[in-house]
């Protein structure tokens, strides 16, 4: 057969850079296959998309060694809208993405720009809002939809042009589990039924082998390292070696000792053959032991009897009751939605509550502005950007001091001191736009540290991170809440960030406090799982099909001896 | 924030016009009233205002806020005039009829009133148009029509991103300002003005510098989606023209020549009772 | 800067009239005289003529203020918003030469240039075009107007020369080199 995506000795720099993104690529992919593109951020893997769909060299602009033929045509030729009859994009950024002002128009934006008739128009888009499930939908705004409704009105939009190429960038980076397991469950039915070539960038990797992938492709530094079926690929060490996080199941066999073959299938949880390792997963079950926890007995938050609506009638949260221990790390979960971030607003003074009261140490704040508040409870918000007003690094840490009137010495000092925490201080005369991603997220904690708060509330702290840059933020987090004493609290849908660094999880689905447990509790609940939109996690379902009694506490063994061999 | 004005969805005959109607009559209609001072024109057209905010079923509720604001700074603007040019009236009607003095150099005449009135009226004879419109036509059609009165798609494809990022903008300004609240910054009134222009800053530039990474975004995610490919393209919501429509934009043409003739047939635009 | 009116103009144009009309409320105020006051919406429309060309910032200025208005007061004040156009399109006219994309808006010498231009494009638009359109459309009294002018050309001289221009400056840095930058102990 003959491939419809092919690379020969393709090599890519952009303009702005000296050194190339892409070397050397050589990958073909054929025409009905589903393959899957894993890599670091930085790793050359989004540029890769924008070679097949044309956006590079067109829009980002670059110098192309070697050739590239996507259903015999070359995208630099092609351009952008030459490659938008082949290949349909499905971009990461479900808000940008979403152009029309319903979800209607939106799927209707390229046969608009094709000049098709309206009548013709209709047809079409109800046509393929089926095939997505969002027919009900059709005249909502994209503010009434959710993050996975708004990513599947995207792929309609891409969808209703015929194209044979359905390619995702990072498709999973804003969904919680449960709404991510439906998309990647929903892209498999469209390929089968249309039998489109897709191609998924992700690196959630658990996450996209939920259904069959054909092959994976991980690339690193610009290279293709490895091209190989799942079930060879998951033996091996490259995942490790480039930073992408292997399934769970698969870590907790490798930790048992197993030594896992391609024979054994083990792509997914569900059909692996377990029969040669079930033994040994036992066994270590047996000799991991927990030590004992010292218990946090003073209270830095309490909430008692909270309720909240917006308008009123409509309650947001309702009779919310929870304590969050000195010295904590806790996270919050639930869906989109559920009231997290109105919790949050709450509990800074954003918005006020109906009923209810708010404790900080022992003290009640419902009196204190939001400022007073700020002095205590620090919020560090999603998107770095977001917070970022000051051109220097300096500046920007200071400036919660400097509008606080405090001396500039002792700003100076406190800075100083706040930089050397967050491994900033090299740095503190560089501009804030030198910065990466992770870096930035660091200088924004930083400029809410600095103001000595008991708590810390962060909104998601690692969304749409890497492996690597995941890693690096939550260790920073454990150190600062470890060696500062500082209480941590965390908004997130990051099942492997509750698992891996929280005790405590408190979940909240449709303004009710559902749970306040261990995550190895809620994420071994299927009532929990399902209500709260998050999902079982796959060590359950090892612990279950090896036999083990206690799913539960083998999750939690393998927490512990996770956190103790990190 | 204050409440915007949004559209909602009723079944009028106003509502079933179509948007390039309503907007040809909304700008001819403003026109007529900005150029008119003649007070027989403003008050016939004020009537026919009040008639169609009837029959477009607008409620109290949708408008009530937006209203009180405009009333609140007519008035405003009423007492301006007069503070700063109390003999404006007589200026243009010729005649000085004193009704009472107040103090210092103010003298209250029917002059200035009367046009003062008309100030009034001109704004009464507009606003319930602009408000109809608004709460009266699909958003989705605007761009449509605007294409449809001759101007560039491009053009009216940028009006409908307006209208489709103003709810994101929104709320990223709330979360935004809460957050830099929290660490201290405030837009108090008691601070000085290079304070508050500080204030300012650190709310707004975070704003504007995370939407200029999306301006990349969007762009990128249209051009993958062919806009701009072709020199014309279709909407999904335009509205075709109907007999309703044709019969209202003939109208208020007519209508507007007939006002303008009457407002200019004596050489000024201004209506006037003292002669 | 390219000149012609690409897709990034017209997002540029959708997305700049969006934040326009959010900040339309955001304001502080400096007396009681109608329609004056330190509009943060004033910085957004310099910063992307600045950034983007004359036709963004002609649009922005246009199609924000009509919209803004008409949202938010019910009501479209034609005499103010054509003023609004002429300054986005003035600033917008030498975008070319501040370079701010580019890394350019860095130095003493174009900031001042870049003052210079807002300056005469807030008289041209506010003590010049907005009062005589008063005049012209509504037939407002001249002394009300020209203090009204003059207050909004004052507010606005303000945000423009102290917002827009540290805009333009920090969104500068963001694309000016990094290279130099060293780590210190």
């Amino acid at each position: 057969m003959k491939p419809i995506i092919e690379f020969k000795d393709y090599t890519f720099k952009y303009r702005s850079q000296t050194e190339p993104t892409l070397r050397d690529i050589n990958l073909s992919i054929y025409p009905g296959e589903k393959v899957l593109i894993v890599g670091p951020s930085g790793s050359g893997k989004s540029t890769l998309a924008h070679c097949i769909n044309g956006l590079a060299p067109a829009s980002f602009r670059g110098d192309v060694q070697g050739t590239l033929r996507v259903k015999d045509t070359d995208p630099a030729e092609a351009g952008i809208f030459g490659m938008s009859k082949i290949v349909g994009t499905v971009l990461q950024d479900t808000d940008g993405q979403f152009i029309g002002l319903t979800v209607a128009e939106d799927i209707a934006f390229a046969l608009e720009n094709d000049c098709v008739e309206q009548g013709e128009m209709f047809d079409r888009v109800k046509k393929v809002a089926d095939v997505v499930d969002v027919r009900k939908l059709l005249d909502h705004a994209p503010t009434e939809l959710s993050g996975g409704q708004k990513q599947r009105v995207s792929m309609a939009g891409v969808m209703v042009d015929d194209v044979d190429i359905l390619l995702f960038d990072e498709p999973l980076a804003n969904l919680d589990p449960a709404t991510g397991k439906r998309a990647i469950d929903l892209i498999d039915q469209i390929r089968k039924n249309r039998n489109a070539t897709v191609v998924i960038i992700e690196h959630r990797l658990e996450d996209v082998l939920y259904r069959e992938v054909d092959r994976i492709i991980v690339i690193g530094e610009g290279r293709v390292v490895a091209d190989a079926s799942p079930d060879e690929l998951l033996c091996g060490d490259v995942l490790g070696q480039e930073g992408i996080r292997e399934p769970l199941y698969i870590t907790a066999l490798k930790h048992a000792g197993c030594t896992i073959t391609p024979q054994t299938h083990p792509a997914h949880i569900d059909t692996i053959d377990l029969k040669p390792y079930k033994e040994q997963v036992k066994a270590w079950f047996e000799t991991v032991k927990l030590s004992e926890k010292t218990p946090l007995p003073e209270t830095a938050l309490e909430i008692l009897d909270l309720d909240f609506a917006y308008i009123s009638g409509k309650p947001v949260l309702r009779d919310i009751r929870m304590k969050v221990a000195k010295g904590e790390m806790l996270a919050i979960v639930g869906k989109n939605g559920a009231g997290k971030s109105t919790l949050s607003n709450l509990i800074c003074g954003f918005v006020n509550p109906d009923n209810g009261e708010i404790r900080l140490n022992d003290e009640n704040i419902g009196g204190l502005s939001i400022k007073e508040r700020g002095e205590r409870i620090g919020l560090v918000m999603q998107n770095p950007n977001q917070m970022i007003s000051k051109p220097m690094i300096y500046d920007e840490v200071a400036l919660g001091l400097r509008v606080r009137g405090v001396p500039e010495e002792e700003v100076q000092e406190r800075v100083y001191r706040t930089l050397k925490i967050c491994g900033l201080y090299p740095f503190r005369n560089w501009p804030v736009s030198a910065l990466s991603f992770g870096q930035k997220k660091r200088v924004t904690i930083a400029s809410i540290l600095v103001m000595d708060p008991d708590i810390l509330i962060l909104d998601e702290p690692t969304a749409g991170q890497d492996y690597r840059h995941y890693t690096e933020i939550m260790e920073f987090l454990k150190k600062i809440n470890e060696e500062q004493g500082i209480t941590i609290i965390m908004i997130t849908h990051d099942m492997h960030l509750m698992l891996e660094y929280t005790d405590r999880s408190v979940v909240i689905a449709d303004g009710k406090l559902l749970a306040d447990d261990t995550p190895a509790r809620v994420l071994t609940d299927d009532n929990i799982a399902e209500r709260a939109y998050l999902k079982k996690t796959s060590l359950y379902d090892l612990a279950v099909r090896c036999g083990i009694e206690d799913p539960s506490a083998f999750v939690e063994r393998f927490i512990y001896y996770e956190r103790q061999v990190r | 924030m204050a409440r915007l004005l949004t559209y909602s969805d009723k079944d009028t005959w106003i509502h079933r016009l179509s948007g390039v109607t309503k907007l040809l009559f909304f700008l001819l209609w403003s026109v007529a009233g900005m150029l008119t001072y003649d007070t027989r024109v403003l008050l016939t057209m004020l009537v026919i205002s009040l008639i169609m905010y009837k029959l477009s079923k607008t409620e109290w509720r949708q408008v009530g806020t937006v209203f009180k604001f405009i009333l609140f700074f007519l008035c405003l603007n009423l007492l301006t005039i007069f503070a700063i040019s109390p003999y404006q009236g007589t200026e243009i009607y010729g005649t000085k009829t004193e009704i009472v003095h107040l103090f210092w150099h103010y003298t209250l005449t029917r002059e200035q009133l009367f046009y003062e009135f008309n100030i009034m009226l001109k704004y009464f004879t507009v606003i319930p148009v602009v408000l109809i419109f608004i709460v009266t036509t699909n958003p989705s059609e605007f761009a449509a029509s605007l294409n449809r009165i001759g101007i560039s798609y491009r053009a009216g494809y940028a009006v409908a991103i307006a209208l489709r990022y103003v709810p994101d903008v929104q709320s990223d300004f709330t979360k935004i300002r809460h957050a830099q609240e929290a660490r201290g910054i405030e837009m108090s009134s008691k601070a000085s003005l290079y304070k508050r222009l500080k204030s300012m800053a650190a709310i707004i530039f975070p704003l504007i510098f995370s939407s200029m990474d999306r301006i990349d975004v969007v762009g990128n995610a249209m051009e993958l989606r062919g806009f701009g490919k072709n020199k014309k393209r279709t909407w999904y919501s335009g509205k075709a023209l109907t007999m309703n429509d044709y019969l209202v934009m003939a109208f208020v043409v007519i209508f507007c020549i007939g006002a303008m003739a009457v407002t200019f047939h004596d050489g000024s635009r201004f209506y006037n009772p003292f002669v | 800067m390219k000149t012609k009116f690409g897709i990034k103009e017209v997002v540029a144009i959708g997305i700049g009239t969006a934040l326009f009309i959010v900040l339309t409320n955001v304001q502080v105020p400096f007396g009681i005289i109608p329609n004056t006051a330190l509009q943060s919406r004033v910085a957004v429309l310099t910063f992307f003529a600045a950034v983007f060309g004359p036709v963004v910032g002609g649009a922005i200025g246009l199609i924000g203020h009509a919209l803004g208005d008409a949202l938010f007061y019910g009501g479209i004040w034609w005499s103010w918003v054509f003023p609004d156009a002429v300054f986005g399109i003035l600033v917008g006219l030498f975008a070319k030469k501040y370079a701010v994309k580019d890394g350019g808006f860095t130095t003493a010498k174009i900031m001042i240039f870049f003052n210079v231009v807002q300056v005469i494009a807030n008289a041209i638009a506010w003590i010049g075009l907005a009062p005589v359109l008063d005049i012209l459309i509504y037939a407002e009294p001249a002394e009300k107007v020209f203090i009204q002018g003059a207050l909004a050309f004052v507010g606005n001289i303000v945000v423009a020369g102290v917002l827009g221009t540290l805009l333009a400056y920090t969104y500068s840095k963001v694309g000016g080199k990094s290279s130099s930058l060293k780590k210190e102990d």
